[in-house]
């Protein structure tokens, strides 16, 4: 008996001192980060570093704002690209698709799930920058299709599987009966999907397309590789750019003779942390909203 | 002179056969009851006359449902109109995902009724003499749709307990104000037959009775065929009774008969409680 409680609380303390150290990694590196760019805060006007596109660190000079814009361009571009195929296959492939459809499509969107960014990458400079750049020369630009739409075209394809099966498996997931009488009183199908199967599942997709949102919005190595990475603000669509994930990966431990060099590579991950923290806050209100109005499918 | 007719119908999941050549006829303006053991095929029966048992997937159907004379698996049958004729009622309450009067609205704005058609509808309904019509100086300020949602929470026994708050969210009725709310949705679509799948099974006896009292109300204008697995049920509601038995129709006939005088041995034991 003493040996059975005995294991309990042990199994507690483990339990515990698990998400205890989950909840302190966070923490620490926030702090890191925080710590580590106190440097350059101090040194320079924090406006300036923000709202400043002169990008030019030999002079002292840390502009931010290209970096930021070309972040936020690159992963809104990306969700405009994604948002509506993503939302209009798992409609497909939760409502219209046999079962042998699904036993089809579902592995292999799980596959693309799994492809390492640096292949995609590949595939974009293989593909996508190529045809980027014949877009361009049909638009009139001479762009070499290293680009903000590359960028994004790549990005997009790469959120695609995670918003699809999200969005699918909460499509799937809206009670049958639910689909049976609004069918029953003579719907059709689009018009069941379209008022009762969507609107009961607002919520979860919402919550898709935010779970991609972070994942684009995060994603280094296959933008790096496709997006041009020059220090300005892109004026169209085929102008390179450059985000805070590329301008970390590409410079740190490579510039550090430079004086606050280090500093200001780790405001920018600050600064990214940041933004998705903001967007995820942003949806969370968005979400709390929609169930206080209970257009979710609670039983 | 019957409208509803079913001949020869069999059904078949792959190669589980849940229905064996049904014939039969289904009474108008009168309350059937499919009883019989649970798995039985009653469920199966009843969605194969408006047709959503295809929703199921893998289902065969063979054979005919005659309404008004016309087969409704026919090539040229248009499954959209059979429903607002034949509705459904499904066995838990679905409140769909909007307010109370969006639900039972939803019906007369997917068959985008018209102003006139609406009209045309109440006035009908009117002379039926289910709702007391209700004299007040504010009504002139409703429209249509106010009206017909109106009169159908009436029809449905739920419009006291829901009049003050129609715009909210249908969810968060009790089961058996659902239940009912059910009800409503589907007499808005003006049906001629109404199918219940154990309508009360979900419910507290209480509301379960309060269902039960609105089809017998309801059975002057519609033709009600309900499942039940509740002997006492039937007994106490239908006019007419199909005991089902493994996918075969055992037995039917008027309620009184099949009650008092059975003819089938398996009837008899299913009626003493021998087989549940």
């Amino acid at each position: 008996m003493k040996a059975r409680k005995k294991a309990d609380s042990i199994a507690t303390f483990f339990f515990y001192s698990s998400a205890i150290f989950i909840g302190i990694l966070a923490l620490i590196i926030l702090a890191v980060l925080v710590v580590k760019s106190l440097p350059i805060l101090s040194n320079n006007n924090f406006f300036e570093l923000l709202f400043s596109s002169s990008w030019r660190p030999s002079r002292g000079e840390f502009g931010f704002l290209p970096f930021i814009v070309g972040t936020i361009e690159v992963t809104l571009i990306a969700m405009a690209i994604a948002i509506p195929i993503c939302l209009l296959s798992s409609i497909y492939l939760s409502e219209y698709a046999t079962k042998r459809m699904r036993s089809i499509f579902m592995p292999v969107i799980d596959l693309l799930a799994g492809i390492p960014s640096v292949v995609f990458g590949l595939f974009g400079i293989l593909v996508i920058v190529p045809f980027v750049s014949f877009l361009g020369k049909m638009f009139g630009s001479s762009t070499t299709g290293y680009s903000l739409l590359s960028g994004s075209i790549i990005l997009a394809i790469m959120v695609f599987p995670i918003i699809i099966s999200v969005a699918t498996a909460v499509l799937r997931s809206v009670p049958h009966e639910l689909r049976e009488s609004s069918l029953a009183l003579g719907a059709t199908r689009w018009q069941t999907v379209k008022k009762v199967v969507v609107r009961s599942s607002i919520g979860g997709l919402i919550a898709a397309v935010v779970l991609g949102f972070s994942r684009a919005i995060g994603e280094t190595m296959a933008v790096l590789m496709v997006i041009g990475n020059v220090a300005i603000i892109p004026k169209s669509l085929f102008d390179p750019a450059y985000t805070l994930t590329s301008l970390i990966a590409n410079n740190y431990g490579e510039m550090m003779s430079i004086p606050m060099y280090d500093s200001a590579l780790l405001l920018a991950a600050l600064m990214l942390l940041l933004i998705v923290a903001f967007f995820n806050i942003i949806s969370h209100i968005i979400l709390s909203k929609l169930i206080k109005h209970n257009y979710t499918n609670e039983a | 002179m019957t409208h509803t007719k079913l001949r020869k119908l069999k059904i078949s999941y792959g190669d589980n056969h849940a229905l064996k050549e049904i014939n039969v006829d289904i009474p108008d303006k009168q309350i059937t009851a499919i009883i019989g053991p649970s798995g039985c095929g009653k469920t199966t029966l009843l969605k194969s006359i408006n047709r959503i048992i295809e929703l199921s997937e893998g289902v065969k159907v063979r054979g005919e449902v005659l309404i008004d004379g016309a087969n409704i698996y026919g090539k040229d049958a248009d499954v959209l109109a059979l429903r607002k004729k034949v509705g459904f009622l499904p066995q838990r309450p679905c409140p769909l995902p909007m307010s109370i009067y969006d639900n039972v609205a939803f019906g007369p704005r997917i068959h985008r009724l018209s102003e006139e058609q609406i009209t045309k509808q109440l006035e009908k309904q009117k002379t039926n003499g289910l709702v007391k019509k209700e004299k007040s100086k504010k009504y002139q300020d409703y429209s249509k749709m106010d009206h017909l949602v109106e009169h159908y929470l009436k029809l449905a026994g739920l419009w006291d307990e829901v009049k003050d708050r129609l715009h909210s969210s249908a969810s968060k009725l009790s089961i058996g104000q659902q239940q009912r709310l059910a009800l409503a949705r589907v007499l808005a679509i003006e049906p001629e037959v109404i199918l219940a799948d154990e309508p009360t099974s979900a419910l507290d006896p209480l509301s379960a009775k309060l269902v039960e009292e609105q089809f017998k109300l309801l059975k002057k204008d519609y033709t009600i065929v309900i499942v039940t697995h509740i002997l006492r049920q039937a007994r106490r509601i239908a006019d007419y009774v199909m005991f089902m038995y493994l996918g075969e129709l055992i037995e039917h006939g008027p309620a009184e008969k099949f009650f008092n005088a059975p003819q089938k041995d398996k009837t008899k034991e299913y009626l003493s409680g021998e087989i549940s």
